[in-house]
């Protein structure tokens, strides 16, 4: 039977096979988990006289509902609200109790889930991975199959570390050809959500293949699989390769000495048999993949900066148009930009914010645009900060923040203000996302940090000295 | 213990436009709550109020009785974005006991049926028929698998069967999964070594 990288991760993890009447029993490796999907499953939990079965399985952090502003003289982090306040505040106590580690306050660990669980080692290739966010689907990027679950589901892998599951379809997504300078695993992701339609992958756990995802750094990786829910799919999943192993050897939780070699080989194994037959396959020209924007309200609303914005296909394409601003025919390249977000477990990560620093070097956020620079992680803020990027952005005129989800949420008091127009680096350009009334463009950090300077959307490679397109 | 699913006869609500995703459902600044009461105040927050909190007077959802009107007829595919649980939880607690799509997200899928709220995917056909007639009562027939307006002809529609009898019988999901747990601890044993 040849194999796809995904049925070989789900065969590793049924506990007891799915029937006509019942759901499988998937065993789930690591859970992880946050402030705002876990509390009332700690409740469920506690309600029924239960304890977190693992809690070696489970990790937490606080990442959605945490300022991004550091504590104010007198120790107090300034939190939008109570009810911010008394989550974090939750979690710290139902981690306590049970005994889970959790990077909190006091952490150098800390991050937003998706940007620390690789960080620290905790995601490794061939594992289940779930967490009660739909944009579990990063951690794929290893060769890990997982995906996001409700607090219900939460509650059943506390007291269990299993989920009841029947087994999603499998779909390829080849990505041939060779990226053009610029272009980042940002505009991948884009452009393949563009083209499967925002309900395009339901049903499916998508496998990226190809060159062109091949070429992507783990970071990129990440990107393109974080995304892999705006196409409606359970997950997104990429075979280990030897830049796989190299970015996992000799982080904490990995194996170490001959426990990682054997390891590694282990995991090399993790990747579709020749032949192995998905249930749907589309290939994508990579060489032909331009820095992306969206117009929309939907991620697959989206198309190479500067073209332009296409008719309404119907009253839904009508109303998004009208929300946003922008007509039929016209490029959107001529709006003026009110705020810039490079942040989130999409784009937070080091080589995110080299890439908008890399623009914004020696240049300025024009006047009349907020940017604001949001590292994933406590782990990216050292490393930015040791790099000097911080100064970077300072000197251009952004702000430099501490990690959370921050705008890309808006839940923590960061947030695009009504009507203003906004070019992120986060995944969901829905309706108020970004705040009640806010506009959202979803681009890459070169594009975020280039429609900065240039104060309307621009095409990064305008201000990339290397970048020539074909 | 949830409660059974009873059948289930009732007017719609229609939203038809298509992609409602979970931010429109239930707006993420609500989100901060540690409990899952009293969301039905959030359900479709923005679509019902101004910024100033005072209420649209011409929003759908403002002028229905939602004990009336039980039943979501949705656009096509509905709930997607976010995991959040809370998207069925502020349905549910606002009046609806159904949704019905041409195409709903997994996700909330997954969540509307551990919280009582029936997920239903149908045709076109289907769809367009149920809105051409909000006013009229459909009946949901979860145990015959049927919606049945008037005297047109019975719909059948099919729900995954464990779910469906967890929602016929009001059978605890995690209660039986904990009644695996010998099987789960034999496959720890078997398997630790290989993913630890
Ligand atoms: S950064 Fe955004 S998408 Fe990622 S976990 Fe946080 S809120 Fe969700």
């Amino acid at each position: 039977m040849r194999e796809t990288l995904f049925d070989k991760v789900w065969n590793r993890h049924v506990v007891t096979p799915e029937t006509v009447d019942t759901p499988g029993v998937l065993y789930v490796d690591l859970h992880l988990v946050h402030e705002v999907t876990s509390p009332q499953a700690f409740s469920e939990i506690e309600a029924r006289g239960l304890a977190v079965r693992r809690p070696d399985r489970t990790f937490a952090t606080l990442d959605h509902s945490t300022p991004t502003l550091p504590a104010g003289a007198d120790g107090e982090r300034p939190y939008v609200t109570a009810a911010a306040r008394s989550q974090v505040e939750r979690l710290e106590a139902n981690c306590a109790r049970h005994g889970v580690r959790l990077a909190g306050w006091d952490s150098d660990d800390r991050g937003v889930v998706h940007v620390m669980g690789p960080e620290l080692g905790l995601t490794r290739p061939g594992m289940t991975v779930v967490c009660g966010d739909s944009h579990t689907a990063t951690h794929g990027a290893f060769g890990a199959l997982a995906f996001g679950i409700g607090t219900s589901e939460v509650g059943h892998v506390l007291a269990t570390q299993c989920l009841l599951q029947r087994k999603p379809k499998a779909m390829r997504v080849t990505v041939t050809g060779r990226l053009q300078p610029g272009v980042s695993g940002k505009d991948v992701a884009l452009a393949v959500i563009a083209r499967l339609g925002f309900g395009g992958g339901s049903g499916h756990v998508i496998e990226y293949a190809g060159e062109a995802v091949r070429s992507l750094d783990m970071e990129g990786r990440m990107t393109v699989c974080n995304m892999s829910i705006e196409a409606g799919a359970r997950a997104g999943m990429i075979a280990p390769d030897v830049v796989t192993i190299d970015w996992l050897q000799g982080r904490r939780h990995v194996p170490k000495g001959e426990a990682f070699g054997r390891a590694a080989a282990d995991w090399l194994t993790l990747r579709s048999d020749p032949g192995a037959v998905f249930d749907s396959e589309i290939e994508i020209d990579g060489a032909a993949i331009r820095p992306m924007a969206t117009w929309g309200t939907t991620p697959d609303a989206g198309s190479p900066i500067g073209t332009l914005v296409p008719a309404p296909r119907d009253a839904s394409d009508e109303k998004a148009l009208a929300y946003m601003g922008f007509a039929a025919g016209e490029a959107t390249t001529g709006h003026p930009v009110d705020v810039v977000f490079v942040g989130s477990c999409t784009n937070g990560r080091l080589p995110d914010l080299r890439a908008a620093a890399e623009v914004l070097r020696g240049r300025k956020v024009s006047p009349g645009v907020r940017m604001l620079v949001v590292p994933g992680s406590e782990a990216v803020r050292r490393d930015a900060e040791a790099e000097g990027l911080d100064r970077v952005f300072i000197e251009a005129g952004a702000e430099w923040r501490l990690p959370g989800c921050s705008m890309c949420i808006a839940m923590n008091g960061d947030f695009v203000a009504p009507g203003q127009l906004a070019v992120s680096t986060s995944n969901r350009n829905f309706e108020g996302r970004q705040g009640k009334g806010a506009r959202t463009i979803l681009a890459s950090p070169a594009t975020a940090a280039a429609s900065a300077v240039a104060g309307v959307l621009r095409d990064p490679r305008v201000y990339l000295k290397e970048a020539v397109d074909a | 213990m949830p409660e059974a699913f009873q059948a289930l006869t009732s007017k719609a609500v229609v939203l038809s436009q298509a992609n409602i995703d979970t931010d429109q459902i239930i707006p993420a600044r609500f989100l901060t709550t540690t409990s899952r009461e009293g969301l039905g105040k959030a359900a479709f927050y923005d679509w019902r109020y101004e910024t100033d909190g005072s209420p649209k007077p011409e929003a759908v959802l403002n002028r229905i009785d939602p004990a009336e009107r039980r039943i979501l007829l949705a656009g096509p595919n509905f709930a997607c974005g976010s995991s959040r649980e809370h998207a069925p939880w502020a349905l549910v607690d606002y009046g609806f006991q159904a949704v019905i799509s041409t195409s709903i997200a997994d996700i909330f899928t997954s969540n509307a049926l551990k919280t009582g709220l029936l997920p239903i995917e149908v045709n076109q056909a289907t769809w367009d028929d149920l809105a051409a007639f909000p006013d009229q009562p459909v009946t949901i027939d979860l145990e015959a698998g049927e919606i049945r307006r008037g005297n047109a002809a019975p719909t059948p529609f099919t729900v995954e069967l464990f779910a469906r009898r967890c929602l016929l019988d009001g059978v605890d999901t995690l209660g039986w999964l904990q009644a695996r747990l010998p099987d789960i601890a034999a496959w720890e044993a078997a398997h630790e070594m290989e993913t630890a």
